[in-house]
């Protein structure tokens, strides 16, 4: 197990310079400048002095080799780079905007769990009928709303209409201020799991070792519990993982609806800003997450399923 | 309580003067929650090292600079200084500072006016403050390394300064600016972006980057009696939608609006009595750039002037929100003529133009324009066919904003259409099409005019305001006749406000930067404000 963990540890490092790379280039390519958005409000503020400073004192009149380089170097040193918009190390730029994104991307899943898994499996134990339809149909609305539209309309009925919750901002002891987001966010991932575990179930159902267990008298309940849950948790699992893992680089949008602290709105602010620092260093951390997550849900895989083995 | 302002009549002092009636005398306590409507994050809580006016609505509380814009008289008056005298030759400044603390109890002296203004200069440092310098003697040799201190910065004594600056125009227009605030010498340069210290009506309380800021009371301001309020959350909210929710619920005091608020607002017997209004200095044009053979032709750029309905535009597509533009300068500005007429919608005009520049075959452009609803594509957009009429087609070069900057700065554009300061300083904003003004600096255009630098430079050397006003009036005039850009309209700022809250002002510098200090609520507030 340990050997597993450390080997996939490892295969973290080439991820992250392919990352690097990509996002190198990309900005080496596009066109506009940290520089230029300073002068984005067309207010005339800076002037050629200070422009021909900024590029020398963060290093952009380098050719692109170089700053890849240093950047590379900075990083076997775990160092992030310096922000160009704050001036501050990128750590502490991202830092603040880690736990809310965290807890947004597992707020969300919990909501996508707690509703997903069950309907998933109703929908599945009754095929055919009105709630399997309901349940699907529910899925596939929720796998098309737009974000945006459904946070509004969370906003317009439960803070405006009802009353019953604060529309948008953030406190971190509050539970009241991250239903809404987490709910807004969590509707996709809860589709998916609904229709991802209904089509598990049903796989399990069919299954030989099913057909013998209810032929030799295994109660319904009995039956689901201990061989169609167990079965089909791996492939839950999966789903779960590979959501969780994708949720903050997916909740930009609902980040910037409701004032969300989170890593998504940092991460378009710095693109906005060709922030690059940040931009690399948003990046890093949400891959990273991806990563460990994952390699969690493998983990987790043989303590589920003791057929599997992780070496 | 006062109704709906209507403040663009207001053109004689130069800003709206119809400063919310608002009667009753001010109650202390309470807790505002203001809106930064520009983005869901603010920079850095040191103002010296943004350009971004999202930043600038948060420094306004917490910072103070030697000068302050008065929006009910449209002119810089001092702040931080009790009074100054002017040297017979016009170009030396003494300042007698007032008594006034920093957030951390230093006091304020003359050192900190120089450290401040010297630490902005520094070329090192590159903060965009430094343009506020540049009228400061000796800035440029401070800059260019062949001076260790600026030379125009004298401490007389531990409470007066004296400031020599390079020409006769007023000083106070650079260093009034939220750009250009006092800081402490003493206090931990490094600090600055994470724990402001400055000499502001609101010391920090709490930040939570990419959400909100939490301002407290400073008990020791300088102003006696100010500020009202104990408290002052500012949330970051660049979503217009969800601030419109926030808003009809009472979660938040103020609201900028876009076009579509503007018109539902004005039509919701709930809200329309609650609107501030204020002409901005923004004024949105079609650049043309001579590069295009066709744009050195006057008659062609007035064509185009004459081909594009804009109030049709300022109509329908921006809900009236907006003032259709005669000339450079805004309807706020001194120097605005009133009697001057804007180009008529005239096709017939605009197609006799284009034949005598001989263009009647046709002629075609791209405009580089980003997203924004009010001066991007979409009015790109409304202009093509009106164009296509006359024989001009266009087309769109769809772009982000940091990428329109960067094309300008280039020379790597025909036209672009952008939103760009023109005020509330007249002189410094005209001076922009002076000949000698780099494209880099802000003649994007590249206008250059004998007879307008002339007047430019007239009016650069005069210092009875009246007659300065005269001559920058005749200079607005001459670009207008030159048209080295399509005036389009000069922006319309609008502010949703509740019932409660008193003090605000029709600041035509920027709308959402407000003199907190001068903000309270009454006793009809909400008991969350209370």
């Amino acid at each position: 197990m340990l050997r597993f963990i450390l080997r996939r540890t490892l295969q973290i490092i080439p991820t992250l310079l392919v990352v690097v790379l990509i996002i190198f280039v990309i900005f080496s390519v596009v066109p506009g400048s940290f520089i230029s958005s300073l002068m984005s409000e067309g207010r005339n503020a800076t002037n050629a002095d200070v422009m021909a400073h900024l590029n020398q004192q963060f290093g952009l009149d380098k050719p692109l080799l170089v700053r890849l380089g240093d950047y590379l170097w900075g990083l076997a040193q775990f160092d992030l780079g310096i922000s160009y918009r704050t001036r501050e190390p990128v750590w502490n730029v991202i830092e603040p905007r880690l736990w809310p994104s965290i807890k947004l991307a597992l707020a969300a899943m919990f909501f996508a769990a707690i509703i997903g898994i069950p309907l998933g499996f109703i929908a599945a134990l009754k095929p055919g009928s009105m709630i399997d339809s309901g349940t699907m149909m529910l899925a596939i609305s929720g796998l098309s709303l737009p974000e945006f539209w459904f946070g509004l309309l969370l906003m317009y009925v439960f803070a405006l209409q009802l009353g019953w919750l604060p529309s948008f901002g953030y406190q971190a002891d509050s539970i009241r201020h991250i239903i809404l987001p987490a709910i807004a966010l969590g509707v996709s991932p809860m589709a998916l799991l609904a229709r991802t575990t209904r089509a598990g179930v049903l796989d399990v159902m069919n299954a030989d070792f099913v057909r013998t267990a209810r032929a030799k008298g295994l109660s319904e309940p009995r039956l689901v519990r201990g061989h169609v849950a167990r079965n089909v948790l791996v492939l839950v699992l999966t789903t779960l993982g590979l959501q969780v893992g994708s949720l903050m680089g997916q909740a930009i949008v609902i980040e910037k609806l409701f004032s969300w602290p989170g890593i998504g709105s940092l991460l378009v602010d710095s693109v906005a800003a060709r922030d690059i620092p940040v931009v690399q260093g948003a990046v890093i951390v949400i891959v990273l997450w991806f990563l460990v997550i994952n390699m969690l849900v493998d983990v987790a895989y043989a303590a589920i399923d003791p057929r599997i083995k992780v070496t | 309580m006062l109704t709906r302002l209507g403040l663009i009549a207001a053109l004689s002092l130069g800003t709206a003067t119809i400063a919310m009636a608002q009667d009753a005398t001010p109650t202390d306590g309470g807790k505002l929650v203001f809106t930064a409507p520009y983005g869901n994050s603010i920079t850095s809580l040191d103002i010296t090292a943004t350009p971004h006016t999202q930043d600038e609505i948060v420094a306004k509380a917490l910072n103070r600079s030697l000068y302050k814009w008065n929006p009910e008289k449209g002119q810089p008056e001092l702040d931080l200084a009790e009074s100054v005298e002017k040297s017979d030759d016009g170009k030396t400044y003494t300042y007698k500072l007032k008594e006034a603390t920093f957030h951390n109890g230093d006091k304020l002296d003359a050192d900190d006016v120089l450290w401040s203004y010297n630490r902005l200069a520094d070329p090192k440092k590159a903060l965009p403050g430094a343009e506020q310098m540049l009228q400061i003697a000796g800035v440029s040799e401070f800059q260019a390394g062949t001076a260790d201190q600026i030379s125009g910065l004298k401490k007389i004594d531990d409470m007066t300064v004296e400031i020599t600056v390079t020409n006769l125009a007023d000083p106070g227009w650079n260093l009034m600016s939220n750009y250009a605030p006092i800081y402490s010498k003493d206090y931990a340069e490094d600090q600055l972006a994470s724990k402001p210290n400055g000499l502001g009506p609101f010391k920090m309380a709490n930040y939570v980057a990419g959400s909100k800021i939490e301002l407290v009371k400073f008990e020791d301001y300088f102003e006696e009696g100010k500020p009202h309020l104990d408290k002052l959350d500012i949330m970051l909210m660049g979503e217009a939608s969800a601030r419109d929710v926030a808003f009809r619920n009472g979660e938040i005091d103020v609201n900028i609006l876009g076009p579509v608020q503007y018109e539902a607002y004005g039509q919701d017997d709930a809200l329309k009595d609650n609107i501030l209004e204020v002409a901005e200095v923004y004024t949105r044009n079609i650049g043309f750039n001579p590069k295009v053979e066709a744009f050195q032709d006057k008659r062609v750029r007035q064509a185009i002037n004459y081909a594009i309905n804009k109030d049709l535009i300022v109509e329908k597509l921006l809900k009236n929100k907006a003032y259709p533009a005669v000339s450079w300068l805004p309807v706020s500005s001194p120097a605005f003529d009133r009697n001057a007429e804007p180009y008529a919608y005239d096709p017939e005009k605009s197609k006799e133009l284009l034949k005598e520049a001989g263009y009647e075959t046709g002629l075609s452009f791209s405009v580089t324009a980003t997203p924004n609803e009010s001066w991007g594509v979409p009015i790109v957009e409304a202009i093509i066919p009106m164009l296509s009429k006359v024989g001009v087609q266009v087309t769109t070069d769809p772009v982000e904003s940091a990428v329109l900057s960067d094309k300008i700065l280039s020379d790597n554009f025909e036209t672009f259409i952008w939103s760009n300061s023109s005020g509330p300083d007249a002189l410094k904003y005209l001076t922009c099409f002076y000949s000698k003004t780099s494209q880099t600096a802000c003649n994007y255009v590249k206008f250059s005019n004998p007879e307008f630098d002339k007047l430019v430079e007239q009016a650069g050397s005069e210092t009875d305001p009246a007659k300065q006003a005269d001559i920058l009036r005749q200079a607005n005039n001459v670009l207008q006749e030159e048209a080295p850009v399509w005036f389009f309209n000069y922006n319309k700022a609008v502010m949703a406000y509740q019932p409660w809250v008193h003090g605000l002002k029709p600041n035509s510098m920027e709308l959402a930067i407000q003199d907190y200090e001068d903000i309270w609520i009454d006793a009809d507030a909400p008991a969350s404000r209370k």
